[in-house]
């Protein structure tokens, strides 16, 4: 059991060094740091002086792998892999355009991200196998089918109808809560409400067919029939037979977000002004802040690491098959 | 007049004639037929596929891309407007060329905004085509109506051309991780969790942004602007393809595990056939209703994140008509009063009877073919 | 005798169809009622009509059932769930799957006693009741932690927890290899005799039914065509696919002719071995070996065949494979007619597998299906000749294997391997998944082609009834490892080691003359750790000290019959 997890967390390790690699590559072999330049201070009448400034201030002057002036150890160490690359092993993910530290603004700006992110996750979960459980307890009835349809319309409106569209009518119709926005502390539950609910029920479309499939599949099996026979109500087949066995299915699809949700949802936090770092990442793109976003794939891809150990950790609680393995 | 035939319509093109040639194949394989007939079996999907043919049709013309000739100065060999056009803009001429000069609600009368009127004081000037403008017009004048129908083919194209593109890859990894295992397996598997891990959007966002610093640095490339447009439209789907096969990879080789070890393929091993040709004759043919389940089944999603995307920013480029680039500028004026919201509801309708029509053809597909649903 | 179960008029519909259809009979208290019939003929759904469990696509459409007293189509729900738990019980074929993966047993089983008294922990005092060894251990494990053996005596503990007055049991042994089938079996019986209990057996096998019932119903085609007692119908059934079921019984048939001349050998087999590593740890370290096959000589001689006999688990379609390099062997050789065999030879030795589902590519057509060996070996044949010399028809070529029964698609299988002329055939359960009267047709048409080209079978099979008919020789095989072998007369009639024996004894007859048979105790043991000294000594009725100190050296009966045991050391 030990020896298992310790192996996963082994075999994270050349997973992150090959994401920093595609990343590295993408971001300096593909271009070189003259090309980002010119295109941040505008492609047309940029001096080579304004250029090599730009480089200085951020350190994309140095040579990419190898520094052959450098003496010593500085030879591996003064060139933009080692700066960029190597550095983020250390959480030290250097400063962003506008010089703040990237790493105090990402602690910082955690927060309110898991502020908005976990509610949806613990309801949205909740709502969805729920419901899912509600149509699969009236299967094959016009329930279930009017259900299903429901699901499929609801996941094929577009995110960001149910942003725009939810804002409109709370907050701008009926003046319910502000339309965005946040704040520390208690007072934030008036900013959050909105995005949560709207989180939730962007989400309820995909999952709750999913889960219904999943239920469904595990009803068609041996063990229900069996426990049919033994009498159980279909109540007491659904909670204590059919649920403990479809959460190992679940769990895959589920766990390994939790430690994603650190990162925050793009949309949502954008939209309503949430100071997180989904609108962090948002703004980095669009003022094409190279340095965040290559720090925030770089996190992202260290929590959803995470996530896939806290996934075959969850299996052993939940599945005594690979328990006992 | 000269045709112009951008990469991604020969992309299209080529789709189409695979889709036919599909169904064709199909016609003459019974176990196909019989699970098309089970798909065409259900009321649902007749009418889901209706509708996706009316905006297939759409794209399709949409595609047809000429430069018109511009007027013929004597002695000189004829010029082509540098503007390249569809023969679906041909079509709607009276849509495309009927500007107003900003906003106007859907069949309105008069313009949106008060001006200041020649005869003096403000008020709302009469628009030029009064009545016409079914869905309204937007900011700079255009009718909606005809950016609606023109964002239409990006869609589609996002939708098929995404997963068309890393299909190949997927299938052939796939198969060749499950089926030779060892090493080989291992690679494969560590590639595909190593781009998975990395958080799609963000992927996307640094590739694209990776992109447009090639496209800008590179402006000799591209004949027109509508060739660049084209160009970023391409690396979009690309770069879309490479963060999605993953799934699709990983449920191939999956498969291609269990299908390694049916007693046909030890049959054929027997044999002596060799790897290859089992894999082609026996593991391939057994995985391809996966396929077609992965390539409706992810359609709808890719329509839906163009739209997400390119209100990030890291959509398609600006100057293309999408969904995504008319909500992304309608969104700002709904702060205004009275609202502006006839693009925004324009867009979202068009693309929910589009997304709704994939999905529900998806599900009959998929129940049709997937063995395991009942 | 006031009949506890009286079902009248029983139909049911799927779809349109009826598959069961106006099936009557009636069940006294402690009486044994064996419901017979081939696959697909609708006993099963007619056992889970009477639990009111039919799947959601079947519906009753007409009659009625009367338990103890109360008609059961008419109870409300609420009421036929507390009789589900309490009236009737009822255990299924596929132990492996009927229980809850994630639950342990003692839950499992709790659960029933809690529906009825509230009260827990009797869970222990009922596996104790079905024979479970250690089973307060047992009670605290889950299902994948026990043997299929051990699965089967649970779910009859989890059954009998709600004290049935009827028990239904679909197929509860077919699943199981006969020398746990054996054990089950008894045990049913000695339950249901302790607890007054009705028993409703269904089964496909005549043996089981001859072994445990009272009275028989054949069923065929959703009717049932004949309900008589036990003895009167073994000494004479009645109607007519009673009797052609009697007489596609494998010991019903013909012996094989013995072939002329001296028997020259043809395959030789010597110390095969297959292991497959366990990993374990940090680095996957190899901590110990699966020995599959460990060390199996054989010899086949030309025109002849050689039976593999053995229980679940024990190696042989392992064997089979290694032989025709489908998989590696760890050590040994093979040869054919002198000239080894470690590079693939595709065209002497070919395979027909157990599965007739899982054996063709459903995506090609019967023609290329059996083109595929000659094309793979560059050879010319006749598609239609051979789909012809197998019993089916030449224009078939064109057509899908889903059109197919389970017999057909074994027959083409069988066409697929003679198309690139085989001179040896490993038929690895060719007739496990079939009907009896199929299973009849399939050995006819093997003995025929036998006859006619010469062939030699190398014949794996878990079904000792089959052998009598078919083969010429027998090995018997435990834990990887040939314990016995000779032919024929030698080993079914003959046999001298205490598994054979056992074997030969558990297998139920419809002479029933099984009853008193020698029951071995206990599941086979792990192939991963195999007992110290001679395998089958924790099995073993007359184990003795130095059986479990070495493995014993080959004994030499005669110049065919060689067996493995300290008896005769
Ligand atoms: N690929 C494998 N890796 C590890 N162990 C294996 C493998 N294949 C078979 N075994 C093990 O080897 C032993 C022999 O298996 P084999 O399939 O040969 O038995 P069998 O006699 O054919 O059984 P059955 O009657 O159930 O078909 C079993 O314990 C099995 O679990
Ligand atoms: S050697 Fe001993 S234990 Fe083994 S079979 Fe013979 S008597 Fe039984
Ligand atoms: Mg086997």
């Amino acid at each position: 059991m030990l020896a298992y997890i310790v192996r996963r967390l082994l075999y994270a390790i050349p997973i992150l060094i090959g994401v920093n690699l595609i990343t590295f590559a993408l971001f300096f072999v593909v271009n070189s740091p003259d090309d980002m330049a010119r295109m941040q201070l505008g492609v047309k009448r940029v001096t080579p002086e304004a250029i090599e400034k730009w480089k200085v201030e951020r350190g994309y002057d140095l040579p990419l792998f190898w520094n052959g002036a450098a003496a010593g150890l500085g030879k591996a160490t003064q060139t933009i892999f080692y700066g960029k690359s190597v550095r983020m092993f250390a959480f030290d993910f250097g400063r962003a355009d506008d010089g703040r530290d990237i790493g105090r603004e990402i602690v910082t700006r955690m927060g309110p991200s898991l502020a908005v992110a976990v509610p949806v996750f613990v309801l949205g979960l909740f709502a969805t196998v729920s419901f899912a459980l509600l149509l699969v307890y009236f299967r094959a009835s016009y329930l279930d089918t009017a259900g299903v349809v429901l699901c499929v319309a609801m996941m094929s409106i577009s995110g960001l109808f149910y942003i725009i569209g939810g804002q409109w009518l709370v907050s701008k119709v009926w003046h319910l809560v502000p339309i965005s926005g946040y704040a520390e502390g208690l007072t934030s539950a008036r900013f959050l409400i909105l995005p949560v609910i709207i989180g939730v029920v962007g989400g309820i479309g995909s999952s709750t067919r999913w889960y219904r499939t999943i239920f469904l599949e595990e009803i068609g099996k041996d063990y229900v029939r069996t426990a049919r026979a033994k009498g159980l109500s279909e109540r007491l087949v659904l909670f204590r037979h059919v649920l403990k066995n479809a959460m190992i299915p679940i769990l895959t699809g589920v766990v390994v977000v939790i430690p994603t949700l650190f990162m925050g949802s793009l949309l949502i936090e954008s939209f309503f002004g949430i100071p997180g770092l989904g609108s962090y990442t948002i703004d980095a793109i669009n003022a094409q802040d190279f340095a965040v976003v290559r720090s925030m794939v770089f996190i992202g891809s260290l929590l959803y690491i995470v996530g896939l150990l806290l996934t075959d950790i969850s299996y052993t609680l939940v599945d005594p098959r690979i328990r006992f393995q | 007049m000269m045709p112009v035939i951008l990469w991604s319509d020969a992309l299209f093109f080529l789709l189409i004639a695979v889709t036919l040639g599909g169904a064709g194949w199909a016609r003459r394989h019974e176990h196909l037929r019989a699970s098309w007939a089970m798909v065409w079996a259900s009321r649902r999907a007749r009418a889901a596929a209706a509708v996706l043919a009316v905006f297939f049709a759409i794209g399709f013309v949409d595609s047809l891309h000429y430069r018109p000739q511009l007027p013929v100065e004597a002695g000189k060999p004829p010029a082509y407007s540098v503007e390249v056009l569809s023969a679906l803009d041909a079509l709607l001429t009276p849509l495309r060329t009927h500007t107003e000069k900003t906003y106007s609600a859907p069949l309105a009368t008069h313009s949106f905004a008060k001006e200041t009127q020649e005869a003096g004081g403000r008020d709302f000037p009469p628009l030029k085509y009064p009545g016409t403008h079914l869905f309204g017009t937007d900011k700079v004048g255009q009718d909606v109506l005809y950016l609606t129908l023109k964002s239409i083919r990006t869609g589609l194209l996002i939708g098929t051309l995404t997963t068309l593109i890393m299909l190949p890859a997927a299938v052939l990894l796939g198969i060749v991780a499950g089926y030779v295992g060892g090493w080989v397996d291992d690679v494969i598997q560590y590639l595909y969790t190593t781009l998975n891990s990395i958080p799609g959007v963000l992927l996307i966002a640094a590739a694209v942004l990776m992109m447009q610093v090639v496209i800008d640095t590179h402006p000799d490339w591209f004949a027109t602007a509508a060739e660049r447009a084209d160009a970023r439209l391409l690396a979009l789907c690309a770069i879309l393809g490479i963060t999605s096969w993953t799934g699709l990879c990983r449920l191939l080789r999956g498969e291609t595990l269990k299908l390694r070890e049916m007693e046909y393929v030890q049959a054929a091993r027997a044999f002596g056939v060799g790897p290859l040709a089992i894999m082609l004759r026996h593991i391939l043919p057994n995985l391809m209703h996966i396929v077609l389940i992965a390539l409706v089944m992810d359609f709808s999603g890719l329509v839906l994140a163009e739209a997400v995307l390119s209100y990030v920013g890291i959509g398609v480029d600006p100057n293309t008509i999408s969904f995504g680039t008319m909500i992304n500028a309608a969104r700002l004026e709904l702060a205004r009063e009275p609202m502006v919201w006839w693009s925004l509801a324009a867009a979202f309708v068009f693309m929910f009877a589009l997304v709704l029509a994939a999905n529900l053809f998806a599900d009959a597909v998929r129940d049709a073919f997937d063995p395991r649903a009942a | 005798m006031s009949a506890l179960l009286d079902v009248r008029d029983l139909s049911v519909a799927i779809g349109g169809r009826r598959v069961v259809e106006g099936v009557s009979f009636g069940l006294a208290a402690g009486e044994t009622f064996a419901l017979l019939g081939e696959s697909g003929c609708g006993k099963s759904l007619t056992a889970l009509a009477l639990m009111r469990l039919l799947p959601p696509v079947a519906r009753i459409e007409r009659g009625n059932v009367e338990f103890d007293g109360r008609e059961l189509f008419a109870l409300p729900e609420s009421k036929m769930r507390s009789l589900r738990g309490g009236g009737m019980a009822m255990i299924f074929q596929e132990p492996a799957t009927s229980l809850n993966p994630v639950m342990t047993i003692g839950e499992q089983i709790d659960e029933v006693i809690r529906l009825r008294d509230g009260k827990e922990g009797r869970a222990v005092e009922l596996l104790e009741a079905v024979g479970i060894p250690d089973a307060e251990r047992r009670a605290g494990e889950f299902p994948f932690q026990l043997s299929g053996g051990m699965k089967q005596r649970a779910m009859i503990a989890m059954a009998l927890a709600g004290e049935p007055r009827l028990l239904i049991a679909d197929e509860p042994t077919t699943a199981l290899d006969v020398t746990i089938q054996a054990q089950v079996l008894d045990l049913l019986k000695d339950l249901q005799r302790r607890r007054g209990m009705a028993l409703l057996l269904i089964t496909h096998d005549l043996g089981v039914a001859a072994r445990m019932a009272d009275r028989v119903g054949v069923m065929h085609a959703g009717q049932l065509v004949e309900v008589s007692d036990t003895k009167q119908f073994f000494r004479g059934p009645a109607h007519p696919y009673s009797r052609r079921l009697f007489a596609s019984l494998p010991e019903n048939l013909a012996k094989p002719p013995e072939v002329g001349g001296e028997a020259k050998e043809f395959l030789a087999v010597q110390d095969l071995t297959v292991h497959f590593p366990i990993r374990r740890g940090l680095l996957r370290r190899t901590v110990g070996q699966v020995r599959a096959v460990d060390g199996v000589s054989l010899k086949v001689s030309r025109g002849r065949t050689l039976a593999i006999v053995g229980e679940s688990g024990c190696g042989k379609t392992t064997a089979g494979k290694a032989i025709l390099q489908l998989i590696t062997p760890t050590a040994g050789r093979v040869s054919l007619d002198g000239r080894d065999l470690d590079e693939l030879a595709p065209r002497d030795v070919q395979m027909v597998f157990q599965d007739p589902f899982g054996s063709l590519n459903p995506r090609l057509r019967i023609g290329q299906i059996i083109a595929e060996g000659m094309t793979a070996q560059g050879i010319e044949g006749d598609i239609g000749a051979l789909l012809e010399q197998v019993g089916l028809d030449a224009d078939m070529a064109s057509r899908y294997p889903h059109e197919f029964s389970g017999g057909q698609r074994q027959r083409i299988a069988i066409a697929r391997a003679l198309a690139v002329d085989p001179r040896l055939l490993i038929c690895d359960e060719p007739t496990s998944a079939l009907d009896v009267s199929v299973q009849a047709q399939i050995i006819a048409l093997l003995r025929d082609l036998q006859a006619r080209r010469g062939l030699a079978y190398l014949f794996i099979t878990h079904n000792i009834s089959v052998v009598d008919y078919l083969a010429h020789d027998v090995a018997v095989m435990y834990l990887g490892r040939i314990v016995e072998q000779g032919n024929v007369d030698e080993v079914l009639r003959g046999a001298k080691h205490p598994y054979t024996q056992a074997l030969l004894a558990a297998v139920p007859r419809i002479d029933g003359t099984s009853g008193e048979c020698l029951l071995v105790p206990g599941d086979p043991p792990s192939p991963a750790r195999p007992p110290s000294g001679c395998h089958f000594h924790p099995r073993c009725p007359r184990v003795m000290d130095r059986c479990r100190a070495g493995y014993p050296g080959a004994v030499t009966l005669s110049a065919t019959h060689r067996l493995h045991c300290h008896l005769y050391t």
